[in-house]
């Protein structure tokens, strides 16, 4: 099993979340992130005062799955939260040893 | 015109001894019920500006830090209702001893009735005495945001009461209670040397004693919550009717002339601004807006009761960039940590509508006015000047001598580890924002 990890733009996580139930990929766990990678500083004035902007909020979204589903999610997202700008992010695909589903203490691919 | 003659003269003291109703000559006249409920209503309008104030301050400061400022203004409207009552009416307004300051004859409230003040200002004495608390109330306020976010409670709290007693009651005696401003011939309708001046100076005085913010030497430090500010914004231009309208002491043709320019210079403030910023940075910013419209109004707070309509789009014109050129450049050159910009709005603000009530004053508008600059009367505007300099070094000095007094017994300013903490929790107890906690988060996702 893989944890899939994408760190996107936040406009992109309603789109992605509908087109992953499409495919009944419908678990996920979803944070508000602060980063920062290639994009630039963005200045902003607060009366005339600057204040350099250098991290930028995301959302990451992580997904777990039995491996041979792994390109097929990947694929999914690559196609909704690519624009080809700096500031899309990043995928981390991550090993998992093992699943518990804490209600039922079924393990594996059981517990997805 | 807030000059008022006072019904206690010399004759009428003379029977404070004899009677626990002393102005005999005063129950003759006859309340005006227009005047007082103005006046009353005014004065509502006026304190709503302190907890507007608070908030306007309190979307600029740190999360936090909000509380700490919150806790400032309200304390000023309590400290100041209070020490108004025993000292502070009587040394502004009391009756006049040798122009410097008024005499003991209202200490605690003493000698001030329901009766009329006098002919010309037929409302209640305790309605102008109200009216007036409203204004030292604001004035300490506004001094907090020169040094929001790391000065001591206590010593905040010692320094409203010293300020408002050897500061601002003084000098509101000078210029509205009989004092030498006054007989100098300076024109100031509803505070712009009394309120704006003397507390931009003072916070720029006290920012400069207390030193900078932690962290203010390497980054500016962003607002965080500007829809506060905005929401503050909008409860000072409202209160500010009450402010600068309230001061013709009248429900009468001055009011409606001071109201109208207020709103006015108020917009053509937050026009010129933006305006500004926009060509300096390439954005129209919400802060802007909203910082230009204060600046307008602390600018056509000493004219509002004698210029044109015409005149208060020009001051607020003026008003805007001058006041971005100082929040921004200004500041930035000199290197003093003015938080909030006490001084770099009302300071610079204030003495841009002192200046400019000497240039735009005009009979034509309000017969009881004196004729300014553009009237043909160009010593007007050295009487301003004169005004506007001694209020500076009265409320420089005064407030600098006053931090070195607490300094000798205290710190002034809170330690760098309470400092980052947040005065919220270091110095009250409490936090602002109570965020996230996870287990009532999840007690309600379990529903």
């Amino acid at each position: 099993m893989k944890k899939i990890e994408a760190i996107i733009r936040p406009g992109k996580l309603e789109e992605l979340k509908a087109v992953l139930n499409q495919m009944e990929v419908r678990g996920m766990t979803v944070y508000k992130v602060m980063g920062r990678g290639l994009q630039k500083n963005v200045r902003q004035y607060y009366r005339g005062q600057e204040v350099s902007v250098d991290l930028f909020p995301k959302v990451k979204v992580e997904v777990i799955c039995r491996d041979h589903w792994q390109e097929r999610i990947v694929t999914a997202i690559m196609e909704t939260c690519r624009t080809g700008a700096i500031g899309d992010g990043k995928i981390f695909i991550y090993p998992v040893e093992e699943i518990i589903r804490i209600s039922s203490a079924e393990r594996g691919d059981a517990a997805l | 015109m807030r000059k008022i003659h006072l019904p206690i003269g010399a004759a009428a003291l003379t029977c404070t001894v004899l009677a626990t109703r002393p102005v005999m000559a005063a129950e003759a006249i006859s309340l005006d019920t227009g005047d007082t409920s103005f006046i009353l209503i005014c004065s509502a309008l006026v304190l709503l500006m302190t907890p507007g104030l608070a908030m306007f301050y309190g979307g600029m400061v740190q999360s936090k830090n909000i509380l700490s400022i919150l806790m400032q203004c309200l304390a000023a409207m309590a400290l100041v209702s209070v020490q108004w009552i025993f000292i502070g009416y009587t040394l502004a307004f009391g009756p006049d001893h040798v122009t410097l300051i008024g005499g003991l004859d209202f200490i605690g409230f003493n000698n001030i009735g329901v009766e009329a003040l006098s002919p010309e200002v037929p409302i209640p004495h305790l309605a102008f005495a109200g009216f007036q608390l409203m204004f030292a109330v604001i004035t300490a306020a506004l001094i907090t945001g020169a040094f929001a976010e790391r000065m001591r409670f206590s010593v905040f709290v010692i320094f409203v009461l010293l300020w408002t007693t050897l500061v601002y009651d003084p000098l509101a005696h000078w210029v509205w209670g009989g004092g030498w401003l006054s007989k100098l011939g300076i024109m100031d309708f509803a505070g712009g040397t009394v309120v704006h001046i003397s507390s931009g100076v003072s916070g720029l005085v006290a920012a400069l004693m207390l030193g900078k913010r932690c962290g203010r030497t390497t980054e500016a430090i962003r607002p965080h919550n500007m829809p506060l500010t905005v929401l503050g914004a909008g409860l000072l231009w409202f209160g500010w009717f009450g402010f600068n309208a309230g001061s013709a002491l009248s429900a009468n043709g001055v009011a409606a002339l001071a109201f109208l320019v207020t709103n006015t210079c108020a917009a053509a403030g937050a026009l010129s601004w933006v305006a500004a910023e926009w060509l300096h940075h390439g954005k129209p910013t919400v802060f802007g807006a909203v910082s230009g419209a204060v600046a307008g109004l602390v600018a056509i707070t000493p004219a509002a009761g004698f210029v044109s309509p015409l005149s208060a789009i020009v001051m607020g014109l003026v008003a805007g960039p001058l006041c971005y050129l100082a929040v921004s450049k200004i500041k930035d050159r000199f290197g003093y940590d003015d938080a909030l910009d006490a001084f770099g709005i009302h300071g610079v603000g204030g003495t841009w509508g002192a200046v400019a009530t000497g240039i735009f004053s005009s009979q034509a508008v309000n017969p009881a006015a004196m004729d300014g600059l553009l009237a043909g009367r160009p010593e007007q505007v050295l009487v301003q000047i004169t005004g506007v300099i001694f209020t500076y070094v009265f409320a420089a000095l005064l407030t600098y001598l006053i931090l070195r007094l607490i300094g000798q017994f205290t710190l002034l300013r809170v330690s760098r580890e309470e400092e980052e903490a947040g005065l919220d929790v270091s110095l009250h107890g409490e936090d602002g924002y109570s965020y996230a906690d996870m287990n009532r988060e999840g007690n309600a996702a379990a529903i």
